[in-house]
């Protein structure tokens, strides 16, 4: 009773005020409320990325972050994933396994993201996966590091886009006792990714009759490098090493300077010279010296077509720096991870009908059930060979040799000498 | 692995360290000694000197020793006048209180770490050595024939690493003589003293100050500008330093320009030896003992008053 005359007694210019906010609010929304009225599948598949922006794996994030929007601009001209745009979603973790956690929390429980995706850093990747597992979201991680294949991990985290550092250097080990020499001294970062080194590499080459006669680990924090040095041993047939930061090219100079002119044979990682400038004074020494290269730098003579489209993508010239700045060098052995990754993304979200976060354990199912993949513009570097047991891939690896200041392919593995026996089964694991 | 020359190799790698991190600690020991003041921020000033040495060198151009010349004077001359801003916008309006120093020079350390990351970028980026030889050291050893001389395999350095120990220790004479001999050394000693009297007695305190530390943050790029073609400019690289410098400063005692040199010395030895024979990591463990030790026995630090 008391209501109804108040109604009545409303002025009418406040009615006209609230007709006409209504109005104006009316308008802005049905646009709104219209973009994705036909379903709730129309909305952008949102995928979180997880990157090294800032901290000791800087150079690499960047690249990285070309790389992976360069795949998404591919996609998304395309015509997406089933019909929906694709949104990046981009944190940076500082390189900083804690922090990578709270990135990885934050994607799952702010962002609403669909899968966390790009890590690099071994390190970063064994404190941010655990939360992932928690938080129930896929962890699609492009870092080498073993410890997916080991059976560390969870269900939730998978390497699909990059082979790891046991495959790697199982492979190497053969060509390195072969033609450089069976006494080993390695010299690698003190961390879980150069923990894998040692001990694969170890193992690997010992399976060849060659022995490592010393192990020299180096803090990845590390500024000065000669006073490592003097504990190479002197019967030391190769010098192998992988480093990794920003003090790399400083490493790689300090030991040309340590040698002189009478080195033993030298196989390293391109990781100890990657977005270096090979031309960079004090790198001279490295001539006719080998590396290990993901996907080689240098535009090979036999180019596929495939990495010459993915190469114009990203923008990368055949010297493997950036066609807008020649300084300004690639981390081109790895972050084809991220480009292949993200199309597996794809082809799984696809075969599983995804539809939302709700069908994440589908994706993942769908990831898992994949195995070998051809050589193509979703797969740039090579043919590859998914494991849905250890969620690891397997693939080519390449070694090239330093010739008038370019990486030179020298040596073309297959994906039979990459391959071990399974450590895990991760689809016995529950969701 | 032969003793004798790898001691050798281990003294010049220790005072290669000892001699950017002498430089650097007489900076920021500088700085404590006349103003009171505990500069966080003398780390940024190491790392902005590295990083503005590369910007110089790499406008430049053309034959490196000149690129190199010219950032050796611009790079240090450009962060002493930012500090001496600093110094008369910061520091200055909030009286040089300890602890709001403290807070103040620790906001510095993040906006110009952060600043250098927007615009300078993440990478660790070269500048060519003016000069740079290989050296390699001969050794001897007894033979049939008597004794000869050999070169062990591995035993070098080079030009650019013997030029920088000795041009550090050039500059850390020119400070002391600038210290003790010339009328603003004087200046600087009486306003270290007593302030009060100093000012009493007509000298510019504020002026003073300004140009402490702005010295102070001069030295440390000095330091940056000679260890940056061996090392990288890069955003992050002034925490090392920064930590080492202050257990030098410690060591050596606050505000003692002689102990300062001398626990530079010390810990950069200790740190090249240690590294070559042990493990880099041990220096460390050792250098943070040394402090502790300094601390309990001698509060003072090694040649400190008091």
């Amino acid at each position: 009773m008391t209501n109804q005359p108040k109604k009545i007694l409303t002025p009418r210019r406040q009615v006209i005020k609230g007709i006409a906010a209504g109005a104006a609010l009316g308008a802005t929304s049905i646009p709104l409320w219209g973009r994705y009225a036909q379903s709730q599948s129309s909305e952008p598949i949102k995928i979180g990325f997880q990157v090294h922006r800032t901290g000791i794996g800087a150079a690499y994030g960047r690249w990285y972050d070309r790389t992976t929007m360069a795949a998404v601009a591919k996609i998304n001209s395309e015509g997406g994933i089933n019909g929906r745009q694709v949104e990046i979603v981009s944190e940076d973790d500082g390189t900083d396994p804690k922090r990578g956690a709270e990135v990885v929390e934050k994607f799952a429980t702010q962002h609403n993201t669909d899968l966390a995706f790009g890590t690099l850093f071994s390190h970063v990747v064994y404190g941010s996966a655990p939360r992932a597992g928690e938080l129930k979201i896929p962890y699609f991680v492009v870092s080498e590091g073993h410890h997916v294949a080991s059976g560390a991990l969870n269900r939730y985290t998978m390497q699909p886009g990059i082979t790891d550092v046991k495959s790697q250097v199982q492979a190497m080990a053969p060509y390195v006792a072969s033609t450089l020499g069976k006494k080993v001294t390695m010299i690698y970062p003190d961390f879980a990714f150069g923990h894998d080194h040692r001990d694969y590499f170890s193992a690997a080459i010992e399976r060849e009759g060659g022995t490592v006669v010393e192990k020299i680990a180096i803090p990845p924090t590390e500024t000065s490098f000669t006073k490592y040095f003097p504990k190479i041993p002197r019967d030391t047939e190769v010098i192998y090493h992988v480093m990794v930061g920003p003090a790399v090219l400083t490493f790689v100079k300090e030991m040309g300077e340590f040698f002189g002119s009478s080195r033993p044979e030298i196989f390293g990682f391109i990781d100890s010279l990657e977005a270096v400038d090979l031309s960079s004074p004090g790198l001279e020494f490295l001539e006719g010296t080998y590396f290990w290269e993901g996907n080689p730098r240098y535009a090979q003579a036999n180019q596929s077509e495939y990495d010459k489209a993915y190469r114009a993508a990203v923008g990368v010239d055949n010297n493997g720096a950036s066609v807008s700045d020649s300084k300004d060098v690639a981390t081109y052995a790895h972050m084809f991870g991220c480009w292949e990754t993200l199309h597996i993304v794809k082809a799984g979200m696809e075969a599983s009908g995804y539809r939302g976060t709700g069908d994440r354990a589908k994706l993942i199912e769908a990831v898992e059930a994949m195995t070998d993949m051809p050589h193509s513009h979703a797969h740039p570097q090579g043919a590859k060979r998914f494991n849905g047991k250890t969620h690891q891939v397997f693939g080519h690896q390449y070694i090239t040799r330093v010739s008038n200041g370019r990486l030179e392919l020298a040596h073309t593995t297959s994906i039979e000498d990459t391959l071990y026996p399974d450590e895990t089964d991760y689809t016995t694991q529950s969701f | 692995m032969e003793l004798a020359p790898y001691l050798i190799l281990g003294c010049i790698e220790g005072l290669v360290t000892a001699a950017v991190l002498a430089l650097m600690a007489v900076g920021l020991s500088l700085v404590f000694g006349v103003m009171r003041v505990v500069n966080v921020a003398h780390g940024e000033f190491f790392m902005l000197g590295a990083v503005l040495a590369w910007f110089v060198a790499d406008q430049l151009g053309g034959h490196p020793a000149i690129a190199f010349l010219a950032a050796l004077i611009i790079a240090p001359l450009l962060v002493g006048t930012l500090a001496m801003l600093a110094d008369m916008t910061i520091l200055k309006r909030i009286s040089y209180d300890p602890e709001r120093t403290i807070v103040a020079t620790i906001g510095l350390l993040y906006i110009i770490q952060q600043l250098t990351l927007m615009t300078y970028g993440s990478n660790a980026r070269p500048v060519e050595p003016p000069f740079n030889q290989r050296i390699a050291i001969p050794w001897f050893e007894w033979t049939d024939g008597g004794l000869s001389l050999y070169w062990p395999w591995g035993l070098g350095t080079t030009s650019y690493k013997l030029a920088v120990i000795g041009f550090a220790i050039i500059l850390l004479l020119g400070i002391w003589v600038l210290m003790t001999r010339t009328r603003i050394g004087l200046i600087m000693r009486a306003t270290q003293l007593d302030r009060d009297v100093a000012q009493a007695y007509g000298i510019n305190v504020d002026r003073v100050y300004a140009m402490v530390f702005g010295l102070g943050a001069g030295l440390a790029a000095l330091a940056a500008v000679l260890i940056v073609p061996i090392q990288q400019a890069h955003y992050l690289m002034g925490h090392d330093p920064l930590l080492l410098s202050f257990i030098v400063v410690i060591i050596g005692g606050l505000g003692s320009l002689v102990g300062t040199v001398i626990a530079a010395v010390m810990i950069g030895l200790s740190d090249g030896l240690i590294s070559v024979f042990f493990t880099p990591t041990l220096a460390k463990i050792i250098a943070t003992l040394m402090v502790t030790f300094v601390l309990i026995f001698r509060p003072s630090g090694l040649m400190g008053s008091k």
